[in-house]
């Protein structure tokens, strides 16, 4: 799965030597982007992944609407060139204020804002089928994990069982993290990161030895492609645990079969073998949570009647919970399950829905 | 009561009425000529001694020279004095030239001409006069005479008559080979917009063959050079058409001629007359061909006239006009203008309004410095005299509002004077030009004038049109190209850092790449 850096380094060249071949020969010198918008997104029912369809792009020099992206994109290759070069990571606002300057003599810049760099880093994964890590340009850090792992990153070795409070904060790039040990049954992702405390403090993957992940809210790549690995890498089940409402289930949805958004790299960093542990409408009425729930907003009900729709969502499960959401109006938080008791969730929810196998596919 | 009734009688009122000259009618008139206004009153005694310095060139075929000085000699009066290259006037000449009104020989002919617009320069003397008392001083020389004569003068309002005051030779004098030279006082205001700089800048521009030297009031000295050295093709004089004259006019011509009959009236006095027109004529007006034309009473002159309107006549000739012509107006534009990136002129072919020949010309100036989003500058000349008043009336005005400037790649507010750095000049040649009232500063908007000056603005737009669209074109181009060879450079960096090949030569291939291909691109939209 992890690519050798000559890879990239080769794939950064020939777009380049492409190039210059074009203006050898008198050509338009130009590439081609696969598109990346709705009408070229794909549900892959085998691989229960979305991917990107071939509809392609040609960005060229000399059309006068593409020659600043054109010159924009072949900035932002060059700078992964050097970063691959010398082997060091960078953040995609420190690639920005790097590349941009002004033209001597005029007024215009290279980049005005970040919002025009960012999306060519996602033109070269595409491109290039690559991921933004092995560019070597990161993001903030966004997860936290804690479990009985040990790892190697950039030569240290970390425990994931000896963090303290905290647990281990899992950065953007995790491609070149190397497992050293990894003891565990299962891995729980929750979406929350009050749940995590929770479940940390009252050591849940040490009592069912899991390794346990907080996403924040939704999962950023980093935390994504770390629950990809162990899954892959180490064949453990993987079972997500969200809010029980159309957000909540968007985050396990993108978690499993990746995002509309990041398409191009869905076989890379989703996980099609994760379950949904909770939580669900069902739960509210068999866990006696009435009393905590939520009434469902517009926009909730309208969110929920586009999960019916998508693909991916064709499940009569889901049809059933998404659908009963709809007819009783409600939804309910993590939090709800404190109702009956703080340490509800961790002694008995999810263990008995571990051992009773309740999960939504 | 009955006692006030005699006293008040036709015999009472006869002995209180007296003849009056015609220069007393001025004299109480003066504000019919715009002497009310003292910018203008200004203005229109140097306007006159030019116009008259010019014409008296133009007829002696020299190329004219000419040296306006106006001078703020106390409080609010001005010394004005014009000196010319002409051919002089002879001694005897002189007071009656200036100081008799209605004396010359431009009022009874019909030529294009510029003193048809003015008062003359005898009025000019008068309200010199008028109005500080002191006389016109004259100085001219003739080219067989060693001396100059020199003479002040008054005019006698009494008696329409010149009243020389000083006269002699001098020796030593301002003029070299022969001309005039004439200065007179007057009270008014100088100011530049409207009065004697805008006007003889544009006196300059529609008589590009005269050199004016000015020096203003505030000691400025400016040369308007002449931008031909060739005089015009003078104007030919033409007998009136039958279409064009009045009953005074006609009346008048009746008395005047040597004809014996009707019929050699109608054939030697009028032009486009033949002998089976003015048959015709005579037999529509129930006219006898050999009636005397001194002879006729009022009512067969009435017929007569009527007649004369509804035989059929060719137009009249057209060689009588003397235009500026297009490559003439587009030079004097040029050196009035230097900084427009783009002139062009249009001389219309002659045309005919109620029996009067006439012709039009549009000069425009694109890119005048300081005007971007104002209205374009109109300038109107009739007969090479700039129209300086008056400038929301008009012929000229009304054609140019009407004409559709977008079509041409200008902004224009709803029936407006279009937007730009734009002058748009304007010329009217005719052996009669018809104003709108007397003070003679707007031409009267006849539709077939109106037309004839819109056909021409409408030619000389679409040559402003083609100029504005490749300018936009070549401005898209140069920008097209200056953004690829900005972004060369950037490009030129990425390729050799990701294939490690040496950059200067990369970027070196680039810009030759670009070079091509936009030459490229120029060939294909030259043929859009």
């Amino acid at each position: 799965m992890v690519m050798v850096m000559n890879d990239v380094t080769k794939k950064l060249n020939s777009l380049g030597e492409d190039i210059l071949n074009d203006i050898e020969k008198g050509k338009n010198p130009g590439m081609e982007i696969p598109i990346r918008s709705l009408s070229n997104i794909i549900y892959n029912k085998k691989t229960k992944q979305l991917t990107l369809g071939n509809k392609k792009l040609k960005r060229s020099f000399f059309n006068v609407a593409h020659s600043k992206k054109f010159m924009q994109t072949l900035l932002v290759a060059a700078f992964c060139k050097s970063l691959v070069k010398e082997n060091i990571h960078t953040s995609i606002r420190d690639m920005y204020y790097n590349l941009k300057r002004t033209f001597p003599g005029s007024k215009e810049n290279t980049f005005d804002q970040q919002s025009e760099s960012d999306p060519i880093i996602v033109d070269l994964e595409v491109m290039l089928n690559v991921l933004r890590e092995q560019l070597r340009l990161t993001t903030d850090r966004k997860g936290i994990v804690a479990g009985n792992v040990v790892i190697r990153d950039r030569g240290d070795l970390i425990d994931w069982s000896k963090l303290g409070s905290g647990g281990w904060s899992i950065p953007s790039t995790v491609e070149e993290v190397e497992f050293k040990k990894v003891d565990a049954d299962f891995v729980l992702v929750i979406e929350k990161n009050a749940g995590f405390e929770r479940l940390h403090e009252d050591k849940f993957w040490k009592k069912h030895n899991c390794i346990l992940i907080g996403t924040g809210g939704q999962a950023a790549r980093g935390a994504r492609l770390l629950i990809q690995r162990l899954s892959s890498e180490f064949g453990l089940p993987v079972y997500v645990f969200t809010d029980g409402d159309p957000y909540g289930w968007y985050i396990y949805s993108v978690i499993k079969s990746g995002s509309m958004s990041l398409a191009h790299v869905s076989d890379r960093i989703s996980t099609p073998n994760a379950k949904f542990i909770g939580l669900t409408i069902t739960d509210i009425f068999k866990f006696n949570l009435k009393k905590c729930t939520i009434k469902a907003r517009e926009v909730d009900i309208k969110r929920a009647g586009e999960l019916l729709k998508y693909e991916w969502f064709q499940k009569p499960e889901w049809q059933k919970e998404i659908n009963l959401m709809i007819e009783k109006g409600v939804k309910a938080e993590i939090e709800a399950l404190s109702h009956r008791g703080l340490k509800f969730m961790s002694q008995t929810y999810l263990p008995e829905k571990i051992k009773n196998k309740e999960f939504l596919p | 009561m009955s006692n006030d009734n005699n006293e008040k009688t036709a015999e009472y009122f006869a002995t209180q009425q007296k003849e009056i000259s015609v220069s007393q009618f001025f004299e109480k008139n003066k504000h019919l000529l715009g002497f009310d206004n003292p910018t203008k009153a200004l203005l229109m005694i140097v306007k006159e001694a030019v116009d008259n310095s010019l014409d008296a060139c133009e007829e002696a075929e020299t190329v004219p020279n000419i040296k306006v000085v106006v001078k703020n000699s106390e409080g609010n009066n001005f010394r004005v004095s014009v000196t010319d290259n002409g051919p002089g006037i002879v001694k005897e000449q002189i007071p009656k030239i200036f100081g008799k009104l209605l004396y010359g020989s431009k009022f009874h002919h019909l030529k294009q001409s510029r003193g048809q617009q003015g008062i003359g320069i005898s009025a000019a003397v008068l309200f010199c006069q008028l109005m500080t008392g002191k006389p016109a001083k004259i100085w001219s020389k003739t080219s067989n005479k060693k001396y100059t004569h020199y003479c002040e003068l008054l005019i006698d309002s009494n008696r329409n008559e010149p009243d020389v005051i000083k006269e002699e030779d001098i020796e030593n004098s301002v003029i070299k080979e022969h001309g005039t030279k004439i200065e007179m006082e007057i009270v008014g205001r100088y100011r530049r917009k409207q009065g004697v700089d805008d006007y003889l800048k544009q006196t300059s521009i529609s008589n590009p063959f005269a050199k004016i030297t000015y020096h203003s009031p505030d000691g400025k000295k400016t040369v308007f050079p002449r931008s031909v050295t060739k005089l015009p093709k003078p104007a030919k004089e033409i007998k009136p058409h039958p279409y064009g004259v009045e009953f005074g006019i006609l009346d008048r011509m009746l008395k005047k001629t040597n004809a014996k009959t009707l019929v050699s009236f109608l054939t030697k006095e009028f032009s486009s007359v033949g002998s089976k027109g003015a048959r015709e004529i005579c037999k529509l007006a129930k006219l006898k061909k050999s009636a005397s034309p001194s002879s006729l009473k009022r009512a067969e002159i009435k017929k007569l006239l009527l007649a004369m309107q509804k035989v059929k006549i060719q137009r009249p000739p057209l060689d009588c006009i003397s235009p500026i012509g297009e490559e003439e107006f587009k030079k004097s534009l040029k050196k009035e203008y230097p900084e427009a990136e783009f002139v062009t002129a249009i001389t219309r072919e002659p045309a005919v309004y109620r029996g009067t020949p006439f012709q039009i010309e549009v000069g425009l100036a694109y890119g005048i410095d300081g005007r971007d989003d104002k209205s374009a500058e109109i300038l109107r000349f009739a007969n090479r005299v700039p129209l300086m008043y008056q400038a929301g009336a008009g012929a000229i005005l009304e054609a140019v509002k009407k004409t559709d400037w977008k079509r041409y790649g200008l902004q224009q507010p709803a029936g407006s004077i279009p937007l730009g750095p734009l002058i748009i000049a304007i010329h009217m040649a005719s052996s009669w030009v018809p104003f709108i009232s007397e003070s003679k500063e707007a031409i009267a908007p006849y539709p077939n004038i109106v037309k004839e000056i819109k056909l021409a603005i409408q030619d000389a737009g679409r040559k402003l049109s083609s100029f504005l669209s490749g300018k936009r074109r070549l401005g898209e181009q140069k920008r097209r190209l200056q953004a690829f060879e900005r972004y060369a450079t950037e490009v030129a960096y990425a390729l050799s850092e990701l294939t490690e090949k040496n950059r200067k030569e990369i970027e070196n291939k680039i810009i030759e790449l670009i070079k091509e291909r936009t030459k490229l691109r120029k060939d294909g939209d030259g043929n859009e």
